[in-house]
C-alpha cells in the first residue's frame, strides 16, 4: 500500500484510467473497498479495483446537516468526524470489520437497527459522484436536501453493489445525536412482543430499535430527555447496555456465531407479519430485528422453501452464507428484464462487478 | 408557475426536442375504440379543452385525444396500442403540477388517471395504505386519521393533488427536513410499462431485491412507466405541535438563526422564512398577525412528544434571542398556530394580489449561501426593475422567489423569464438545484442544461432508453436533448467536445 493510504487523497484520475482501460479491453473489474462485505452477494471474477486510496471528507458543514465524503474513506473515520460534532449517520450502517468503507456502505445499502424509524442508507443519500464506463466522473443529486432535477441516479446506485458504475463520492444527510438514549429488556413471549410492537408502532413513542430473541424484547429509546425518561418509566423492564445494538448490528451476538454451521438467512417482511412456520425451525432459530420486519434465520432448509414462505408474506429472503448461486431472491421476469436493460445501457460490456447481484448481469 | 402570457421556447419543438410520429387522429381514435371497448375517449375540441394545461396554466396545448380509463386492462391495452401505433402518451393525475409535467402534446394521447380514486386497503398495525393513483394527497391523511396515523408529505396543493402525481414529481411540502419527500414515504408501486407489462417495484417490507427502481420512478415525471397503485407509509400523529414566530430587522440575521437552530441539535417539523414584501402581502391578505415592519420573519414548528417539544421551544427561543430577533411570539393555541401558518400558506395568492402576474421559482441552495443568494436576487431585481418577494422553506434550503410582473407591458414577461433563469443559475452556481419540489417538466427544461453537463444528460437518456426506447412516454419533459442545450447556449462543454458526437442529438 502506498504512503497515501492514510491521508486524504483524490485518486479519481487513476480510478478513471483503470476503468477506461477495462472498458476498452472488455475486462471485468471487481470493486473492492475494505473487503468487509464480500460475503454479501455473488462472487465476482475480475481484476481488483481498489478504492481505499480515494479517501477523505471533501466537505462537512454540521449546520447544513450534510457531509460529502470519498468512497474509500473508512466508515469509522466518517463516524468519528460526525461524532465530534454531535452528529451521526441515521441509518446506523453495519461495518463487519475495521476496514469498512463509505463506498461499501452505499453499494450494499445495508442499514442497522434504527432503519425502520430513521430510514435506510438510500434515504440519507443526497448525491453521488460516479465514474461511468467511459472513465468520466459524473455528478448526480448534490449537497442540498431537496433536488428533483433529472432522474434519481444517486439513490439508484444504493444497493446496486457497484454494478452500474464506480461510486467515488457520496453526499449524505446526517442527523443530530439524540439528547438521551436508554435501552431496556422486557421478558415477553413472542406473540405478545409482536402484538406490543404493532400497538406501540401506532403511537408517537421515542422507540428507535426493537429486537426479540430468546424470550425477551430489547428496546432502545432515543429523543429528548423528558420523553425518554417518561417512556422508560412507562414500559418497565430492566436496563440493557446500549452496546447490545452494536453487537446486533455487527452480528456479534451468540445467534450469529460462526460455530453454527447452518446458513444465515435474512428475511425482509412487511411490518406486523405473523410468525412464519417453517419445517424444523424453532423459536430460537430466529432473531426478530427491526420490530420484526427483518428476521435473521438459521436453517438448513433449501432456498426455495424459505423464499416461498417469505414471498407468501410479501417479503423476500437473502442468504448471507456464501455458496448459493442466487443469494438474493430471483426477480420477477419483467423486473429482471428492466434490470438487464439498465445494465446494458450503463455498462454494455459488463465491466462493473458483473454477476455480483445476479448471474444474468 | 407563471400566470400570464406564453414564453416562446416552452412548447414542443421537433427541431430541438426530437421528431414525434405523426398519426391521423381519426385512425388512432378508431383503433383505440376498437381495442378498448368501454374506455372513455374524448376527441371533440370542447371536451379536450379542460385538459389543455396543468397547474402551469400559462402553457396550453390541446391533446389529440384524452383517455379516462377505469380499469387496469384498459390502461394496459391503451399503452400497447399506442406503442404499436407510435403515439406518444402523457400521463396526468389531478393536473395541479406547477412545472408543466402533464402539458399535453398535439400528437399525443393524454392518459388521465383521475378515475382511479379508490383507497384499496388500510393496515393500521403495519402502518401502510394501498391506494390508487388518483386518490388525493389529503384524502390519505384523512382516511388514516381515525387510527391516529397520517401521511407526511404535504405539498401546498394537498387538497387537490393526487398521490400518483406526487410520485411522478417526488413532491415535497413544508415538513421535508424532518419527514422527507415522497420517495421516503412510498413503499411500493405497481407500474404498467409502455409495452403493457405489469411490474411491482418496492415492497411492503422495508426493502426489495435488485436495483432501487422504486427510487428511480419517484420523480421520473411519467417518463419510465405508468404508476397504477401506490402503497404509502403512515406515521403516528405527533402528540403535539407548537409554533414560534420570530421577527428580524435584517434578513441575514434571520438566515443565521436558521443555522443556529439546526446547530443546537433540533430538527424542526417546519422552518419557514419570508421577507418584507412577502410578509406585507400575506398580512394584507389574511391578517395573520405578522409584524409588517420586520425585514424577515421565521416560523418554526416543533412537533413530537409534549415534554420534548416544550424543551425544544425553550431552546429555540434562546437561539432566536441570541441571533438578534426583535420579537418572538409562541402561538398560544391551535387557532393562533393555524393563523400563523395561514399567512405562509397563502403567500403565493397574497403576492398575486399585488401584481397582475407573478412567476414562482423553486431553486434549492445550501443554507449557508442564503445571504449571497438573497443579495444576488436583490441585485437582479434592481437590474430588471421587477419586484421579487422571497418565501423560503428555510429548513431544507428550498427557495420560492416570486417575481412580480405585468404580462400586458410589452417585454415584461421576457424580462421576468430572464430574471427567473438568472436566479436558478445562481442557485446552481452556489451548489444548489433548479428545482426542489416542483419538478422540471417543461418549465425548467432549459435550466437543466446549466445543472447537468452533456455526459450526465446522456446517462439520463440512457436510463430513459432502458424503459422506453421509442420515447413515447411524456417525450420532451424533464431531460433536455443535447440539441436543445446547444441551442440555448447554456451547455457545459467539456474539453470543447460533445460526448458521443455520433449519437442522434434528440
Amino acid at each position: 500500500m502506498s504512503d497515501t493510504a492514510n491521508t486524504d487523497h483524490d485518486a479519481s484520475q487513476a480510478l478513471a484510467e483503470r476503468i477506461r482501460q477495462a472498458d476498452a479491453e472488455g475486462t471485468p473489474l471487481r470493486i473492492v473497498g475494505g473487503d468487509t462485505k464480500a460475503f454479501y452477494g455473488r462472487k465476482v471474477e475480475g481484476s481488483s479495483l481498489a478504492t481505499r486510496e480515494h479517501r477523505g471528507i471533501t466537505s462537512y458543514d454540521p449546520v447544513e446537516l450534510i457531509v460529502s465524503v470519498r468512497s474509500g474513506t473508512p466508515l469509522a473515520e466518517l463516524e468519528a468526524a460526525l461524532d465530534a460534532n454531535g452528529q451521526m449517520l441515521g441509518c446506523e450502517p453495519p461495518h463487519f470489520g475495521d476496514d469498512a468503507t463509505v463506498g461499501g456502505m452505499v453499494a450494499t445499502g445495508l442499514s442497522g437497527p434504527r432503519r425502520p424509524w430513521a430510514g435506510s442508507v438510500r434515504d440519507f443519500v443526497l448525491g453521488t459522484r460516479v465514474i461511468n464506463r467511459e472513465g468520466i466522473e459524473q455528478r448526480f443529486g448534490g449537497e442540498v436536501m431537496k433536488n428533483v432535477a433529472g432522474y434519481d441516479l444517486s439513490r439508484l446506485m444504493v444497493g446496486a453493489q457497484g454494478t452500474l458504475g464506480l461510486i467515488t463520492e457520496v453526499s449524505l444527510k446526517v442527523l443530530p445525536r439524540p439528547g438521551a438514549t436508554r435501552s431496556l429488556r422486557l421478558e415477553l413471549p413472542l406473540p405478545e412482543a409482536l402484538a406490543k410492537l404493532a400497538e406501540w408502532g401506532r403511537q408517537p413513542l421515542p422507540i428507535t430499535a426493537a429486537a426479540w430473541h430468546d424470550g425477551a424484547l430489547a428496546l432502545r429509546l432515543e429523543g429528548g430527555p423528558s420523553s425518554v425518561a417518561a417512556t422508560r418509566e412507562r414500559l418497565g423492564g430492566e436496563d440493557l447496555e446500549d452496546d447490545y445494538w452494536i453487537a446486533l448490528r455487527e452480528q456479534r451476538l451468540g445467534f450469529f456465531s460462526p460455530d453454527d454451521s447452518r446458513p444465515l438467512w435474512r428475511l425482509s417482511l412487511p411490518h406486523n407479519t405473523p410468525v412464519i412456520d417453517l419445517p424444523g425451525v424453532n423459536e430460537s432459530d430466529v432473531l426478530y430485528d427491526w420490530a420484526s420486519s427483518q428476521r435473521w434465520l438459521r436453517s438448513d432448509l433449501d432456498a426455495e422453501t424459505i423464499r416461498l414462505a417469505s414471498a407468501r408474506a410479501d417479503g423476500h429472503a437473502t442468504c448471507l452464507t456464501p455458496g448459493l448461486d442466487s443469494p438474493f431472491t430471483p426477480l420477477a421476469p419483467v423486473v429482471e428484464k428492466y434490470h438487464r436493460n439498465l445494465k446494458a445501457e450503463l455498462d454494455p460490456k459488463g465491466i462493473f462487478n458483473p454477476g455480483r447481484l445476479y448471474a444474468a448481469f | 408557475m407563471m400566470s400570464g402570457g406564453i414564453p416562446m421556447n416552452i412548447l414542443y419543438d421537433a427541431a430541438l426536442d426530437g421528431v414525434l410520429p405523426q398519426n391521423d387522429k381519426a385512425e388512432v381514435l378508431a383503433d383505440l375504440q376498437a381495442a378498448t371497448p368501454g374506455l372513455t375517449l374524448l376527441h371533440r375540441e370542447e371536451d379536450l379543452r379542460p385538459f389543455e394545461c396543468d397547474g402551469l396554466s400559462a402553457y396550453r396545448v390541446l391533446p389529440m385525444l384524452v383517455a379516462l380509463p377505469e380499469t387496469l386492462d384498459q390502461v394496459e391495452t391503451l399503452l400497447k396500442r399506442c406503442r404499436a401505433l407510435g403515439v406518444p402518451v402523457v400521463t396526468r393525475g389531478a393536473g395541479t403540477g406547477l412545472s408543466g409535467g402533464a402539458l399535453p402534446l398535439e400528437q399525443g394521447v393524454l392518459l388521465v388517471m383521475s378515475r382511479f380514486n379508490r383507497i384499496l386497503d388500510i393496515d393500521p398495525d403495519a402502518r401502510t395504505m394501498r391506494v390508487q393513483p388518483g386518490v388525493r394527497n389529503l384524502a390519505i391523511s384523512e382516511a388514516a386519521s381515525p387510527y391516529g396515523l397520517y401521511y407526511a408529505p404535504d405539498p401546498s396543493s394537498q387538497i387537490a393533488c393526487s398521490i400518483g402525481g406526487n410520485v411522478a414529481e417526488n413532491a415535497g411540502g413544508v415538513h421535508c427536513l424532518k419527514y422527507g419527500l415522497t420517495v421516503h414515504n412510498v413503499m411500493k408501486v405497481e407500474v404498467i410499462t409502455i409495452e403493457g407489462e405489469r411490474m411491482t417495484l418496492g415492497s411492503e417490507a422495508l426493502d426489495a431485491p435488485g436495483f432501487d427502481l422504486l427510487a428511480l420512478f419517484n420523480g421520473s415525471e411519467g417518463m419510465l412507466g405508468v404508476v397504477t397503485e401506490i402503497t404509502v407509509k403512515l406515521l403516528p400523529k405527533p402528540e403535539t405541535a407548537k409554533v414560534l414566530m420570530a421577527s428580524f430587522d435584517d434578513v441575514e440575521k434571520a438566515g443565521r438563526a436558521v443555522g443556529n437552530i439546526i446547530a443546537a441539535g433540533i430538527i424542526p417539523g417546519g422552518l419557514e422564512m419570508m421577507d418584507k414584501l412577502a410578509i406585507r402581502a400575506a398580512e394584507d391578505f389574511v391578517k395573520a398577525g405578522y409584524p409588517v415592519e420586520a425585514e424577515a420573519i421565521l416560523l418554526c414548528e416543533l412537533d413530537g412528544v409534549e415534554a420534548d417539544v416544550d424543551d425544544d421551544c425553550a431552546t429555540v427561543r434562546r437561539v432566536l434571542e441570541a441571533a438578534g430577533a426583535t420579537g418572538i411570539q409562541q402561538a398560544r393555541d391551535d387557532a393562533e398556530r393555524a393563523k400563523f401558518w395561514a399567512g405562509r400558506k397563502n403567500a403565493f395568492p397574497a403576492v398575486g394580489r399585488m401584481s397582475p402576474d407573478y412567476y414562482c421559482m423553486d431553486g434549492t441552495i445550501p443554507r449557508r449561501e442564503l445571504p449571497r443568494v438573497l443579495k444576488g436576487i436583490a441585485d437582479f431585481s434592481a437590474e430588471y426593475g421587477l419586484r421579487v418577494a422571497n418565501v423560503f422553506h428555510a429548513g431544507d434550503g428550498n427557495m420560492h422567489p416570486l417575481i412580480l410582473f405585468d404580462a400586458n407591458q410589452p417585454g415584461e414577461l421576457e424580462q421576468a423569464e430572464e430574471l427567473g433563469g438568472k436566479i436558478l443559475e445562481l442557485c446552481v452556481e452556489v451548489g444548489g438545484s433548479i428545482t426542489g419540489e416542483h419538478g422540471v417538466g417543461r418549465e425548467k427544461i432549459n435550466q437543466m442544461c446549466a445543472q447537468f453537463n452533456p455526459g450526465e444528460l446522456t446517462i439520463f437518456h440512457a436510463v430513459k432508453a432502458a424503459f422506453d426506447p421509442e420515447r413515447l412516454l411524456n417525450p420532451g419533459k424533464n431531460i433536455p436533448t443535447l440539441a436543445r442545450c446547444a441551442e440555448f447556449g447554456a451547455m457545459h462543454v467539456h474539453n470543447n467536445q460533445l460526448p458521443h458526437p455520433d449519437l442522434p442529438r434528440f
